[in-house]
């Protein structure tokens, strides 16, 4: 929602703080928004050094997952929390052995193949389902007043959500074992074979992991974004530049990124429109990695997870 | 150093290509003749990526995005001009500026390759939203319309400084050619020079490059200007073929079909691409006609299959198993010869330990 | 011996996070000298080398080649002083030939027809003109590091900087490097980054002991090899 929108509705007696309130929950929701669907690419990304350009088309079949399973009656919830990461964590184990595992330290030859199975996932779930949407899902849980101001609650849940997944994504790197093999064999994959870990293991369980949260983002945003097969598209560009002003960490880069771009997004989207608002978040990227060339975390918090 | 073999290549190549502008518009229907320049317009995209990508090594996701400026910036200035002549420098003009700043904060902030490809794919995608998204008639520039997803419709080229004498398809075509082969001599020229040969040391190794004292951002950066300057041309071209602009020209799949040209074709030849995007225009005109196979599947598959299974491209391949043979031939008629002299002279004992 | 100072580095320091790989080195190098940097892994020559080509930016304070500040600048600026500079892995034009290598060298400096001439003797000089036409990937490692010297010749810099030229070489191939660089030596100082003792005695008089990233002594090789801080730093302490 933008000022204009705003006054076109007519939105009446709307005070000073209620607008501010207004904006700074749509900031918030955009950096949440920019977490979700960049922390598959980070995990990946930080982990492999794999720049997957498939992440869109891996958020576009968690939503169609979500889709098709509640279509067939299954549980909205079940569909996106449990469902969507399981079935696209399956795909992106299947991806990572059938195609990504012959690519490795061949970072072009990576992203050319990663992009071709991009175009192969847009044109079979087109060929599958159409090239439009049956059926749409509207938000859950209704709205909420918050002063004169009225909010998705589904929207503040996301929020909610996105803050939990870093906490849980720090929680496995940090506190369990496959979290400390896993970087472990991202900072010296020699290193840790020699120690007896399997580090084909280890990528083929990072790339699945990655693949289920960027599916899990991508059923939660269905129901805001609506599922077209070419919906990934939008989500790469905007991921990827996140991920890479991030830097090599995983999680303090997505955020710092996400809040930073995020931020610079919401301010810019409010006073001119979306489409500027996007323009602004690829200029603001392209000026901080000419600062910055090895990102954020390249810079600063370089010792962070 | 050895460029006499390729050169006589090359110089057939253009025989062959004149031979065709010449016959082809006598020898074929209208129809196919204006399909042709449409499909010259996208040889134009593939060899400017042959250049920059193939022999220079930059990566770039997004030559569509000149190619598509070039487009539009033409459209707009013949509208607004009346005539043609001045447009076409106006629309190479533009390409090229944009291609120059682009590259400027790229090859000046010392990105990556990789980070490179990204962010000028990114770049077209934002430039396809932002066109789409310019229906209204509150989106123009001077008398030009924007025209939003429907875009606009092209003047056709017209003889220099004659606005009423438009050019006739049939002349558009030579026109197209002219301008490929003219490109393709420019190019096959420009790898030559000093200038080209240090492009492709830096593609090689760049820190070597700089090791010895080139400034390797300002080469990059000639080079990527020179490539939008070529993308410009050819959607200037492209324009006249179909005879309208739309925002399609940034959409993905033309992206990546430009990258495809270079992957099949061959990186590191000039004819490869050039060659590939016509083999590629037909195939992907013959699926559009029947809507069994999706164009994105087949492009997906071709690319993973080329990357993982081809990945020097089609001519490249053949040529080296043309090499190949060819040395394999020579190294036996070396070792003929050897064998005869040897078998004159009395064989050491090493000769005859070598031998058993 | 002594004549000018050409380089010199002024509380030179390069900090990676928190490890200081070179910490606060004040180094001089006379005209003509031929100076080896030795110390043990991680000691910090390396990098002290890439502070001095432009490879790195120094964290804190100055490199200065003749009265030019070289600190920070870009790699080609330093090369553009007059620096022929050999990095520690071969680095050279793997999909050109031999000729093409060091043609590109020649060619920075001179048009074509000097560019031409110059090939040519750098390829007689260094016993590469049986591979001219090779492609460098394919050759030998040793064969590369002797492209990549060639490279370095045909540049007729003033100033030599080598990083570990004898390195993955056989016997024969160290003598000939020692004497190629006995005779660069002849017109232009140089610094030559080495572990191989041998191949230091072959062609050294003034030798920098590096440790921790801090010069250790700075002396004669006769003195250091003698010199008990030296033993204990790349043997570690000896036991009573």
């Amino acid at each position: 929602m933008s000022r204009t929108s705003c006054e076109a509705a007519g939105i009446e007696g709307l005070g000073v703080l209620d607008l501010f309130v207004a904006l700074v929950l749509q900031i918030v929701y955009g950096i949440a928004n920019l977490v979700l669907i960049s922390m598959g690419l980070a995990i990946i990304f930080g982990m492999m050094r794999v720049i997957n350009l498939a992440h869109g088309e891996f958020l576009m079949l968690g939503g169609y997952t979500v889709v098709i399973s509640t279509n067939h009656g299954v549980n909205l919830w079940v569909a996106m929390l449990i469902l969507a990461p399981l079935v696209v964590g399956i795909i992106g184990i299947i991806v990572e052995r059938a195609l990504i595992q012959f690519l490795y330290g061949r970072m072009v030859d990576t992203l050319l193949a990663t992009w071709g199975l991009s175009l192969l996932f847009i044109g079979l779930v087109t060929t599958i389902f159409g090239a439009q949407t049956e059926t749409t899902i509207s938000p859950p849980l209704g709205a909420i007043q918050i002063g004169g101001y009225t909010s998705s609650v589904y929207q503040l849940v996301l929020i909610l959500i996105a803050i939990v997944l870093s906490l849980a994504v720090y929680a496995v790197l940090k506190l369990t074992r496959l979290g400390l093999v896993a970087r472990a064999t991202m900072q010296s994959a020699d290193m840790a074979a020699a120690l007896g870990v399997s580090t084909k293991r280890i990528y083929m369980i990072t790339f699945g992991l990655g693949a289920a949260v960027s599916g899990l983002a991508g059923g939660l945003l269905a129901p805001i974004t609506g599922v077209l097969p070419n919906i990934g598209v939008t989500y790469i560009a905007k991921a990827f530049i996140t991920v890479i002003s991030g830097g090599a960490a995983i999680l303090a880069g997505t955020t710092s990124a996400s809040i930073l771009l995020g931020g610079i997004n919401g301010i810019v989207s409010y006073a001119t429109g979306p489409t500027i608002g996007e323009v602004a978040l690829l200029a603001a990227a392209i000026v901080l990695l000419r600062a910055m060339p090895r990102g954020i975390t390249g810079r600063f918090f370089r010792k962070s997870l | 150093m050895n460029w006499g073999r390729e050169n006589r290549w090359r110089v057939a190549v253009v025989i062959v290509g004149l031979a065709f502008t010449l016959i082809a518009p006598a020898a074929l229907q209208l129809f196919t003749i204006i399909n042709l320049t449409t499909a010259i317009a996208l040889a134009l995209l593939a060899l400017s990526l042959a250049l920059i990508w193939g022999y220079g090594g930059i990566l770039c996701f997004g030559q569509t995005a000149f190619f598509g400026l070039g487009a539009y910036a033409y459209t707009v200035a013949a509208i607004n001009f009346g005539g043609t002549t001045w447009a076409v420098l106006v629309a190479v003009l533009v390409a090229a500026a944009f291609a120059a700043v682009l590259g400027y904060f790229v090859f000046y902030g010392r990105v990556s390759d990789v980070y490179m490809a990204v962010i000028t794919l990114t770049a077209t995608l934002i430039l396809y939203n932002l066109i789409r998204r310019t229906s209204g008639p509150e989106y123009k520039i001077g008398h030009a319309l924007l025209g939003g997803f429907n875009g606009v419709t092209s003047p056709p080229l017209n003889l220099p400084w004659a606005p009423y004498s438009m050019l006739f398809p049939q002349h558009v075509f030579y026109v197209g050619m002219l301008a490929l082969i003219l490109g393709y001599i420019f190019c096959a020229w420009l790898v030559q020079t000093h200038f080209g040969r240090v492009s492709v040391a830096i593609r090689e190794n760049e820190t070597r490059a700089e090791l010895l004292g080139y400034d390797t951002r300002l080469y990059k950066l000639g080079l990527f200007t020179i490539g939008g300057a070529l993308a410009g041309i050819g959607g200037i071209l492209f324009c006249n073929g179909v005879g309208r602009v739309t925002p399609d020209v940034f959409r993905l799949d033309f992206s990546a079909q430009a990258i495809i040209w270079v992957i099949v074709g061959g990186r590191g030849t000039l004819l490869g691409p050039v060659l590939g995007s016509f083999a590629l225009f037909y195939v992907t005109s013959w699926l559009g006609t029947q809507s069994a196979v999706n164009n994105y599947l087949v492009l997906g598959i071709i690319l993973i299959a080329f990357v993982l299974g081809v990945p020097r491209g089609l001519l490249p391949t053949v040529v080296g198993w043309w090499d190949a043979g060819r040395s394999r031939r020579a190294m036996q008629r070396r070792e003929m010869r050897l064998r005869r002299r040897r078998g004159g002279r009395a064989s050491t004992a090493g000769e005859a330990a070598h031998e058993g | 011996m002594r004549g000018e100072i050409v380089l010199e580095t002024r509380n030179l320091s390069m900090h990676f996070g928190g490890v200081k790989a070179v910490d606060r080195v004040n180094f001089n190098l006379w005209e003509n000298e031929l100076r080896c940097l030795i110390g043990p892994n991680g000691a910090g020559k390396s990098t002290f080398f890439k502070c001095l080509t432009g490879q790195l930016a120094p964290t804190a304070g100055e490199v200065v080649i003749r009265d030019f500040t070289a600190t920070g600048r870009e790699p080609h600026e330093v090369a553009r002083l007059g620096v022929g500079i050999k990095t520690q892995v071969p680095s050279v034009f793997d999909g050109l030939t031999v000729e093409e290598n060091i043609w590109l060298s020649a060619r920075k400096w001179h048009g074509r027809a000097r560019s031409q001439s110059l090939t040519r003797d750098t390829l007689e000089r260094l016993q590469l003109g049986d591979i001219r036409s090779d492609l460098v990937g394919r050759l030998a490692h040793g064969q590369r590091q002797w492209v990549e010297l060639g490279m370095v010749v045909a540049a007729e810099p003033w100033l030599v900087l080598l990083d570990e030229p004898a390195a993955g070489m056989t016997h024969e191939e160290t003598e000939r490097t020692a004497d190629l660089i006995r005779e660069m030596n002849r017109t232009a100082t140089m610094i030559v980054v080495e572990h191989d003792m041998q191949f230091i005695r072959m062609i050294s008089s003034r030798v920098t002991v590096f440790h921790e990233g801090q010069i250790l002594i700075e002396d004669t090789m006769d003195v250091i090899s003698a010199d008990p801080r030296v033993r204990e730093v790349y043997l570690g302490h000896r036991r009573q």
